[in-house]
């Protein structure tokens, strides 16, 4: 009976293992004093993050990942956010064939929309240059962006729109005073998805981002074919808490506008 | 002229008041959502289609690309490949995936941290996390070293660059899109019903086989499709991490697009992405997987 119980839960323990070693691994190696990779680390240092601060060939890709993220939020997190608004009110084919679009860069094949993009990109002589890697970019955060936006426009209660309507306020200061600070969650949910996923987007960067445009994630993967020495660990650990520390933020962020929701909806007779 | 007013204009006239402001506020969600549309049509929709058009337009209007292709050994083994490694990650993300849900379901106090360490491996980068297997797997990679040290092997085995490389990375990678739509499953399960199964003499393997297992099968379908449909795309990982020669769809496109051989890269685009859609169009008619599959998305 013991048994039963401890087995499950060493089972657990184990997967649980398995999924967060690797990320656990990387940390530890970037801290290490070697010159060259290995593990456990004979000492413990910063020299490559030394390394990655001192390096221009790794601070040119990083500033140009950081600008390409920052307009893909502005651009994605605009139009998505004016769509997501648009669509929950469209006809019901309408909005099937627009989501439908909208959504597509989930599921298709990363490796499909790259070529694609590059094909049609490179006839414009956009290859190589950060307006192409915003461009693109863009295209892939919007499905993030709608969604947030979406969830939290549906947990909205009509009434209040109606009310702030029928007491005379125009749709504009409705949707301003109203509306928009209701979603604004979702919204920078939606902002914060699209940061990341520019950021850390590589297929498409592999195909356009040509020599004028290289991101840290390409920047990456091109030194991944000749070495995998400690730099790249330092910066792997740098992106991890970058993201983990934008992420915890959009999960705390959806918690606990899931919780105002259900804390308003409650108090309503 | 304005001073002939016929009365049939003037009828228009007045009605107009009435009709416009009902169509103009019909036309505003369509104007919302019109910039995004086109943005997505010019900057994406349109590129691939035209990409992929190449499949049948060159040379000239034809379905040859395909049936040159169908005949391909390259194609049939790389297709092979794709399909089988993408089995098996799916299997094996539903094995390690279904304890780590019902774990993270029954757990209570615990329960945040298992979501943290579900969601930290989740929220890195595929490339970050590829780098991390080529560190672990490596010829004096950790890995190697323990098993050395058990004394299970004598020498470093190769390891990195193998299918099982692949495997074991994309596993790991692919693992909370398996378990989260599981969790999710679980929970809607009522505990009453675990409590009665008990209740009339089930032991815990008999509520699990009968009540738990059959409830959870649309998580279980929409974490398998799920996961099936990404690991058939997968790209960066089996390049950095898979043998040179075991090479996959996505490779195989990214090659042809380098040696500009656009009409096989289009063609194989093609099949790849049919092929993922056939997936999800069976998905759709699954009961219950809709929904889970729109809950795990968000």
């Amino acid at each position: 009976m013991r048994l039963m119980r401890i087995l499950p839960a060493s089972i657990v323990s184990l997967i649980l293992f398995f999924l967060a070693f690797p990320i656990v691994v990387v940390a530890i190696v970037s801290f290490s004093s070697a010159t060259y990779l290995t593990f456990p680390p004979p000492a413990f240092g910063l020299r490559w993050y030394e390394a990655f601060f001192s390096n221009p060939d790794w601070l040119k890709p990083t500033w140009v990942s950081i600008w390409v993220a920052c307009a893909v939020v502005v651009l994605a997190t605009f139009l998505g956010t004016l769509a997501a608004l648009g669509i929950a009110r469209l006809p019901k084919a309408l909005r099937v064939v627009a989501a439908g679009l909208i959504l597509s860069p989930l599921i298709v094949p990363g490796i499909v929309v790259a070529i694609g993009i590059y094909y049609a990109y490179s006839r414009y002589g956009l290859v190589g240059t950060p307006i192409a890697m915003v461009l693109a970019h863009t295209c892939l955060a919007v499905p993030f962006v709608v969604t947030s936006v979406t969830a939290s426009l549906s947990g909205i209660d009509p009434r209040l729109e109606q009310a702030a309507l029928s007491l005379g306020a125009t749709p504009g200061a409705t949707f301003f005073q109203v509306t928009l600070p209701l979603i604004q969650p979702g919204v920078l949910v939606g902002a914060l998805f699209a940061f990341i996923t520019s950021f850390d987007e590589l297929i498409v960067a592999l195909f356009i981002s040509g020599t004028g445009a290289v991101t840290l994630p390409r920047r990456m993967w091109d030194d991944l074919r000749f070495q995998i020495d400690p730099t790249i660990a330092a910066v792997s650990t740098l992106t991890i808490v970058l993201t983990a520390a934008l992420m915890g933020a959009a999960h705390f962020l959806r918690k606990r506008a899931e919780q105002n929701r259900m804390a308003t909806s409650s108090a309503a007779p | 002229m304005s001073e002939v007013v016929q009365p049939a204009s003037l009828a228009l006239a007045v009605s107009r008041p009435k009709t416009a402001p009902f169509d103009w506020r019909r036309a505003v969600p369509l104007l919302l959502a019109a910039p995004l549309l086109v943005y997505m049509l010019v900057f994406y929709a349109l590129p691939v289609a035209a990409m992929l058009l190449r499949s049948v337009n060159d040379p000239s209007w034809t379905l040859a690309n395909y049936a040159i292709l169908f005949e391909d050994v390259v194609f049939q083994k790389t297709f092979w490949i794709t399909i089988n490694t993408s089995v098996t990650v799916t299997l094996g993300c539903l094995i390690l995936g279904y304890p780590v849900a019902m774990g993270l379901v029954r757990a209570k106090s615990m329960a945040p941290f298992i979501l943290v360490i579900i969601l930290l491996p989740f929220w890195t980068s595929v490339l970050v996390r590829s780098y991390a297997w080529m560190v672990l797997l490596g010829r004096h990679g950790l890995v190697n070293e323990a098993l050395i040290a058990l004394g299970m092997i004598e020498r470093p085995i190769r390891i990195l660059n193998t299918p099982l490389a692949t495997q074991i990375a994309m596993i790991h990678i692919l693992l909370p899109y398996m378990i989260l739509p599981i969790a999710n499953a679980l929970r809607q399960i009522d505990p009453s019903l675990i409590r009665a199964a008990s209740g009339l003499g089930a032991t815990p393997f008999m509520t699990f086989r009968q009540v738990i297992l059959p409830l959870s099968m649309s998580g279980m379908a929409a974490g398998t499709l799920l996961t099936f449909v990404l690991a058939l795309g997968f790209y960066i990982t089996p390049a950095m991490v898979g043998g040179p020669r075991d090479i996959t769809l996505s490779m195989l496109i990214a090659q042809q697009v380098d040696q500009l051989n656009w009409a096989y890269a289009a063609t194989l685009s093609a099949v790849l992405l049919a092929t993922a859609l056939a997936i999800l169009a069976m998905a759709r008619k699954l009961p219950g997987v809709g929904n889970a599959f729109k809950t795990s998305m968000r």
